[in-house]
């Protein structure tokens, strides 16, 4: 349905981004998230469309957030621990 | 908003001003200068409920009071010599924690690894950990009212900071506001949630309502967002302090959602953290990254300034944090005694 779907790397797998305009873009966070400016929605690997409500989200890319598909800063525990 | 009760000579001085009861003129100069004299410039009642005064004409301004004020020679001399001393008081006690910090990233580090380093080094007391397992419900309460002088202007003080950035910086702090602001949704504002939280809690969230309420210090964390916010000269202290606002928000607000449903608060109050949880995992990276490292970028020479605001976030944060927890630990509330604020009054 979308004009673009760009897919990440989250852990072991991965998401899928979803934007109905073609000015989906990314920046990866060394050691945290990846942020993501345009997408609609996030789809998991299970199919299921997470909508973005705000201007930029932070994809978890470490897998370990309690809120997947959203970063939670769960990360900063996981690599001090 | 009413004027505050006053809490010593400065702030006497400046409610009859601003009521229109006595002149402004040289001997209020002179109260400012001995106000400022304080042995406690980063905690004392009087400077920071002046100080806090000042400030709020900048923002809301008081019932009764000419906004006309904003912009008064004489004022904004007085402001000078309750800012000077605050200011230096931050930065002699923020140096060391810097230092830390600067540390703890290592040699090659850039400033976002810095700033998280600073943030992950920084040596203060889990507010967020007793209210988690812990606190009472009138404890947890007692903290909304503390942050409700912040959070009830959310957002606003970092918002001056905006014209004074470069291109880059900019737009990241605009779309950081945006989210504050609910993006587009009056009802999302994290200040009106944070409202909304307090009025299903009992509280009162009128705008100011706490003021008299709460100690020098709760009212100093506030002033230290006004002070970076409103001089350009500050503009690297205001982005650096908002982003260790942001960068110490997710995991401590997932703790506060978590003493909320501990202790069965309304659904609202939680909405208000839990809103915070995702937004500010966003937020953290924006500012360390799109605002500070990319301003530091092109202006290398604010890097100490960033620094310097974010370690001024993580102090005051941290002395309330003492204030608070010290003070349930002899059995005693946080907030100032009604007989406190009737003895000045």
């Amino acid at each position: 349905m979308s004009a673009t779907a760009r897919s990440i790397a989250v852990g072991e797998g991965e998401v899928t981004l979803e934007s109905a305009t073609a000015e989906v873009t990314t920046r990866v966070c060394p050691n945290g998230p990846v942020l993501v400016r345009g997408a609609d929605a996030v789809r998991d690997e299970d199919g299921t469309l997470h909508p973005a409500t705000r201007p930029v989200v932070a994809v978890c890319a470490c897998a370990k957030s309690q809120r997947m598909p959203w970063c939670d800063g769960t990360h900063k525990v996981v690599r001090r621990g | 908003m009413h004027l505050p009760a006053p809490r010593g000579p400065l702030s006497a001085h400046l409610v009859d001003v601003l009521a229109g009861e006595v002149v402004l003129d040289a001997t209020s100069v002179a109260a400012a200068r001995a106000a400022a004299g304080t042995s406690a410039p980063l905690t004392d009642d009087d400077l920071h409920l002046s100080l806090w005064m000042l400030y709020e004409l900048h923002y809301r301004g008081f019932d009764g009071v000419d906004d006309g004020w904003e912009w008064e020679p004489q004022l904004l001399a007085v402001r000078r010599e309750l800012e000077t001393v605050y200011e230096r008081a931050l930065r002699t006690a923020c140096r060391k924690a810097v230092d830390a910090g600067v540390a703890a990233a290592g040699p090659d580090a850039d400033l976002p690894e810095q700033l998280f380093g600073l943030v992950s080094s920084f040596d203060g007391p889990s507010l967020a950990k007793h209210l988690h397992r812990e606190a009472t419900a009138e404890q947890f309460k007692e903290v909304l009212v503390h942050r409700s002088i912040y959070q009830l202007k959310e957002a606003d003080p970092h918002t001056w900071t905006i014209p004074r950035l470069p291109d880059g910086p900019k737009v990241a702090l605009v779309e950081l506001q945006y989210d504050e602001y609910g993006a587009g949704r009056a009802h999302r504002q994290h200040a009106h949630l944070f409202a909304e939280g307090m009025a299903t809690c009992g509280l009162d969230r009128t705008y100011g309502a706490y003021v008299d309420a709460v100690p020098g210090l709760t009212l100093a964390l506030s002033n230290a967002m006004s002070l970076f916010g409103l001089h350009r000269r500050l503009r690297g202290a205001s982005v650096g302090h908002l982003a260790a606002l942001e960068a110490t928000s997710s995991l401590p607000c997932k703790k506060y959602v978590g003493g909320i449903r501990r202790l069965d608060l309304p659904e609202e109050i939680a909405e208000y953290f839990d809103e915070h949880v995702e937004a500010d995992a966003v937020h953290e990276q924006v500012a360390v990254r799109d605002i500070c490292g990319a301003l530091v970028e092109q202006q290398p020479e604010l890097r100490t300034e960033v620094l310097f605001g974010a370690a001024a976030c993580l102090l005051t944060d941290s002395l309330l944090a003492e204030h608070v927890l010290t003070s349930w630990q002899l059995g005693l509330g946080s907030l100032r005694q009604p007989q406190q604020t009737e003895a000045v009054a």
